[in-house]
């Protein structure tokens, strides 16, 4: 299992992003791929250990699940594919291996809890 | 008071072990070194393949082997017979070798003495998939042993290969392997995948895969030259 040491990865670019903005995080948005290699589960039950005794313990980490989208090279048309088994378009049956989503593991937002300044 | 927002930050978790494995194949590169990494699950004999590899290599071109391994030095050990230079990676409980990991073991060596440098990864075939390690090809090994349905089960690290290795072949018939439903099943989650059959005891099946190696080296030195 190497979802703890991505967990620590997500808690360090979040911490970095964070610290710079000067702001306190609720929740850490993650866009996860089909392809990333990366357990769901166990990414989320890891978090939690990540976070603990840093300035994240208590956020939330939400994951949005990215398929994989392909090129198929017949229709000439990105297709996502409905299982990370068969690399063929699920309109003309085509193989490919052209894959144009699929393998992310990004931090892509924070949400955040801001102080109003002067208020 | 206080009220909630959304930021955008976009930051690949991954980032920093990509940097490193685009450094380490910029190394590889300019040293002229082609190099194979190797994932597979424990016990499909990798460590044998990898031998018997660097074996029949030798006396045509110089090289060299960095192993991962949890916990032991046996694979090492074992290696070391084929009087190739062989380093041991102790992962330790880390399931994977990661870009830095290999980029503190390749310090002291001089990756222009070698033509190849074989990189066997921790047996796993789950982890390994998301680390770049800054490898030419990799081969992902499946033995005859462990079923034709091998790619469907582990569909990320296949579709992470270049290459598939069937092993242990001299067993095919005992185990009655279904060559066609392996070939299909390789074929749906990567389709084009180059695949070769091969048996590293009776060494039938290898030369045509050391002159697969030997064209991809040729290539490799090729490109590199009119980069530079």
């Amino acid at each position: 299992m190497h979802e703890l040491s991505i967990a620590m990865g997500i808690v360090d670019a979040a911490l970095e992003e964070a610290e710079r903005r000067g702001v306190q995080v609720n929740a850490v948005h993650l866009r996860l791929g089909a392809l990333s290699g990366v357990v769901k589960d166990a990414l989320l039950f890891s978090y939690e250990m990540a976070c603990q005794d840093t300035p994240l313990q208590g956020s939330r980490l939400i994951v949005e699940d990215v398929p994989v989208v392909v090129f198929c090279p017949q229709c000439q048309e990105r297709r996502t594919l409905a299982s990370v088994q068969s690399f063929s378009c699920p309109e003309c049956g085509s193989p490919t291996r052209d894959i144009l989503q699929g393998k992310e593991l990004e931090v892509f937002a924070l949400e955040i809890e801001e102080q109003e300044v002067g208020g | 008071m206080t009220e909630p927002r959304l930021v955008e930050v976009r930051r690949n978790v991954l980032k920093q072990n990509d940097v490193i494995a685009r450094a380490l194949r910029e190394q590889f590169r300019a040293a002229g070194v082609f190099v194979v990494s190797l994932v597979s699950s424990p016990g499909s004999g990798k460590t044998a393949f990898l031998e018997k590899m660097l074996t029949d290599l030798q006396p045509r071109y110089r090289v060299a082997a960095l192993v991962g391994d949890l916990a032991t030095e046996n694979d090492a050990l074992r290696l070391a017979r084929s009087r190739a230079p062989v380093k041991q990676i102790t992962t330790g409980t880390l399931c994977h070798l990661e870009a830095a990991m290999v980029q503190t073991a390749l310090q002291d060596w001089n990756l222009h003495q070698l033509d190849f440098l074989f990189i066997e990864n921790v047996g796993n075939l789950v982890c390994p998939s998301s680390y770049d390690l800054g490898e030419n090809v990799r081969l992902v090994l499946m033995s005859v042993t462990e079923g034709e349905d091998k790619p469907l089960k582990y569909p990320t690290i296949f579709n992470s290969a270049d290459i598939t290795i069937v092993s242990k072949n001299d067993l095919a018939d005992a185990v009655e392997f279904d060559w066609k439903t392996a070939h299909a099943s390789i074929q749906s989650v990567r389709p084009g995948m180059k695949v070769f059959r091969l048996s590293a005891k009776t060494g039938d099946g290898m030369n045509e895969y050391l002159a697969f190696l030997s064209q991809q080296l040729a290539e490799h030195r090729a490109v590199a030259h009119t980069h530079t």
